[in-house]
């Protein structure tokens, strides 16, 4: 049929890309079995760039980020293979201390739920001081001071009086920001966030978008922005990677997914949209259940749902087909999709 | 769409103050959180009212009011004209048979040492006249193959299934005594994506089978349009803006649901540079201490002095189809707008 598209498809320029996931593995040993949470995930991300990760709960976006910054649970978690590329220099193969160093400094992190990830019993001010003062040594009355501009850049009103208030004095969408005050603090090269404001309001929402992408216009920062939002993608993403039972179903800049998507769960998924002009119809659904990792389909592990399913797909796993050079789907028949169209 | 709307339920003035207290012996009472603050509506029979607000602006405290899960501080909620907020006693249970309610969590909301036969005949057991006891297992099951559950999993418990069908569980609960009235509380928020679009149809399905008025209340804007005949807007205990879908999409006048339609971002990169954005600075002010006269004003760009001093009421004004609580509504048409 197709090419398999060996290399990375997506932001990759000719030298590699700032960040390469390439062919991750990760699985969960659990009393209930073996779960594999992510099955040869290959993304890249290039400064300036934002790539958004697509999936729904469950489908390994979350996994291969702390993947990424090295702070998976292990045990019960396991890296069965891949490679993890920053500056062409595979991070699984470094040692802790370098690693440490990385972490805030190459590549930080903005996690979903700012409550949980921040420390209730320290002062904000105090937390993101910590930052200069673990990776760079500053002192103490230094670091506090940057503590303070920082809060001030990610709009955290009275920044100086609230410095030393603590995570649970602060609304929702604050405690994101200063969430973001310490990813950014130590000026990474990657910014990961992770469902950056999926627990918020719109409004905020909105607000917490706009610092993310000034932000990133200010400092070039690669940007891996992972949600299930269709609407927060086609606003910001520059390429697309669409996630399903731990792998990448699908890649593709942004417009070109929207319009025409290449994968049968993309085009489901944003078929299933609400729609104006088609209010008061059924809106379409995906039939089914997303996979349950302990007992993943064979073959395709979207064909219990796919209406494109042939019988191949049953026991054939489609590898990404290179549909073109920043194009990959990983569906048997995926021109038949393209052909089709997006509604 | 259809001829003189009867209403079902009618809410006027409805307020509810919760005392906000200091010291942990000798309480005192150093203010109140107006949770809701004076709302009135209509529902009609068999139509969908959407609600909407940012969190804390008290959505579900209005929904418990209705419920008469807790009591208001004044005002009064007419169900088929009778005010279930005075109702006592044998008529309080009658009453409360007709509006039941769907939650948000399909995950804690259903009690995981139940079966799904008891969880969904539990309102049997209380309103104890509706099904002979012989007759409800049958029942049950009727109602699990309504939601498109498989009747025969009437034993297994809650963890036993996914998240989308603990919700069609919950749904199935809230239909069994055959209420009039559901009040839906974020019914697909948790829900992934592809899953949301089953549990909708699912809801409208239902409405059309049963008759049944919808309270819904989400805080995704496009889920709301879908399924709503008309939508009510609420910031800080207030409605600020109510009319049909149309009016309330297309032409708002109120510039709090103006800013809310503007930051919901659009599925469709198409033209994503020119799309002008208002996004509200700061968080609503705090339910304890409202502004004064428009509870808007302290994010509102059209603010002048007469917002301070008074405070506007819910009412059409000239140039507008539909009621708005702004001194100077007008309607914008910000979603289509470039
Ligand atoms: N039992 C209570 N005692 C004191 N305050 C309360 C109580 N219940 C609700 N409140 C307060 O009333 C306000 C409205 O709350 P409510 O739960 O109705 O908001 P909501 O609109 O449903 O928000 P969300 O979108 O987050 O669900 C909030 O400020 C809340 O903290
Ligand atoms: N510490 C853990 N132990 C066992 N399973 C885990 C753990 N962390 C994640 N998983 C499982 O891995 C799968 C992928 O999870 P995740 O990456 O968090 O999904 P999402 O795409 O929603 O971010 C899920 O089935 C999840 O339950
Ligand atoms: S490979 Fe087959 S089952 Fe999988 S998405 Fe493509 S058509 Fe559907
Ligand atoms: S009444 Fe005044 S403050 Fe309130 S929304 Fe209208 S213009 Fe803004
Ligand atoms: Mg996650
Ligand atoms: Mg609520």
């Amino acid at each position: 049929m197709t090419e398999v598209l060996s290399e990375h498809v997506g932001s990759g320029s000719a030298g590699g890309a700032l960040l390469e996931v390439e062919d991750l593995h990760v699985e969960f040993r659990t009393r209930a079995g073996v779960a594999k949470a992510v099955n040869g995930v290959t993304y890249s991300v290039d400064a300036g760039r934002t790539l958004a990760v697509l999936g729904e709960s469950g489908s390994g976006k979350s996994v291969t980020a702390q993947t990424i910054m090295g702070i998976l649970d292990m045990p019960p978690g396991r890296i069965t293979g891949g490679e993890i590329r920053f500056r062409g220099v595979d991070l699984l193969k470094l040692p802790e201390d370098q690693r440490r160093k990385i972490r805030g400094e190459g590549i930080s992190m903005v996690f979903q739920d700012a409550l949980s990830a921040l420390n209730p019993v320290f002062p904000v001010g105090w937390q993101i001081a910590e930052m200069f003062r673990m990776h760079r040594g500053t002192s103490r009355s230094d670091a506090r001071k940057k503590a303070v501009e920082l809060m001030d850049r990610v709009r955290i009103p009275a920044a100086k009086e609230r410095v030393n208030d603590f995570p649970h004095q602060f609304s929702g969408g604050m405690r994101q920001r200063i969430m973001i005050a310490m990813a950014i603090a130590l000026d990474p090269e990657v910014l990961i966030a992770d469902e950056p404001t999926t627990a918020l309001d719109v409004t905020v929402q909105a607000q917490i978008m706009g610092l993310l992408a000034e932000l990133q216009r200010d400092s070039n920062m690669g940007l891996i922005l992972i949600t299930h939002d269709l609407g927060v993608v086609a606003d910001v993403a520059d390429e697309i990677a669409v996630m399903y039972g731990g792998r990448i179903v699908e890649k593709a800049p942004v417009h070109d997914l929207y319009r025409n998507p290449a994968h049968p769960y993309s085009k489901g998924l944003l078929e299933s949209i609400p729609r104006v002009d088609l209010k008061g119809q059924e809106l379409y659904a995906i039939k089914g259940m997303p996979p349950n990792l302990l007992e993943m389909p064979t073959g395709c592990a979207f064909h219990p749902r796919c209406p494109y399913r042939r019988d191949n797909c049953v026991t054939d796993v489609p590898p990404l087909y290179t549909i073109s050079g920043t194009r990959g789907s990983a569906c048997h028949y995926w021109r038949e999709v393209i052909d089709d169209g997006s509604r | 769409m259809t001829a003189p709307a009867e209403s079902i339920l009618e809410v006027r003035d409805l307020v509810k103050h919760f005392p906000l207290t200091q010291g942990i012996v000798f309480k005192r009472q150093i203010g109140a959180i107006k949770a809701v603050d004076g709302v009135s509506f209509d529902l009609h029979r068999g139509e969908t009212l959407g609600l909407v607000g940012e969190s804390g602006c008290g959505k579900s405290t209005l929904a418990k009011l209705l419920m008469a899960l807790e009591r208001p501080t004044s005002g009064s909620v007419r169900v088929n004209g009778r005010d279930i907020t005075q109702a006592k006693g044998g008529e309080l249970k009658r009453m409360r048979r007709n509006i039941q309610m769907v939650m948000q969590d399909p995950y804690t909301s259903l009690n995981p040492r139940m079966t799904v036969g008891d969880i969904v005949g539990e309102p049997f057991e209380i309103h104890s006249d509706v099904v002979p006891k012989g007759g409800r297992r049958r029942k049950v099951q009727e109602l699990l193959e309504v939601v498109g559950l498989n009747p025969d999993h009437i034993n297994r418990y809650p963890h036993q299934f996914s998240g989308g069908q603990r919700q069609r569980i919950g749904i199935a609960r809230g239909l069994a005594l055959q209420p009039e009235i559901i009040i839906c509380d974020e019914p697909v928020s948790a829900l992934d994506v592809s899953i949301q679009a089953q549990v909708m149809n699912l809801l409208e399905r239902l409405q059309n089978e049963f008759n049944l008025a919808y309270i819904f209340i989400a805080h995704d804007l496009s889920v709301v349009r879908h399924i709503s005949d008309r939508v009510a807007v609420m910031y800080l205990g207030k409605i600020v803006e109510l009319g049909r879908d149309r009016e309330i999409y297309e032409r708002p006048t109120h510039p709090y649901t103006q800013a809310l339609l503007s930051a919901v971002p659009v599925p469709n990169p198409e033209g994503r540079e020119q799309r002008q954005r208002i996004i509200l600075q700061g968080d609503p002010p705090s339910p304890a201490n409202p502004p004064s006269g428009c509870h808007f004003r302290t994010r509102c760009w059209k603010a002048q002095d007469i917002c301070a001093q008074q405070e506007p009421l819910l009412e059409i004004r000239q140039g507008s189809d539909h009621p708005s609580a702004c001194h100077f509504a007008e309607a914008k048409d910000v979603v289509n707008a470039p």
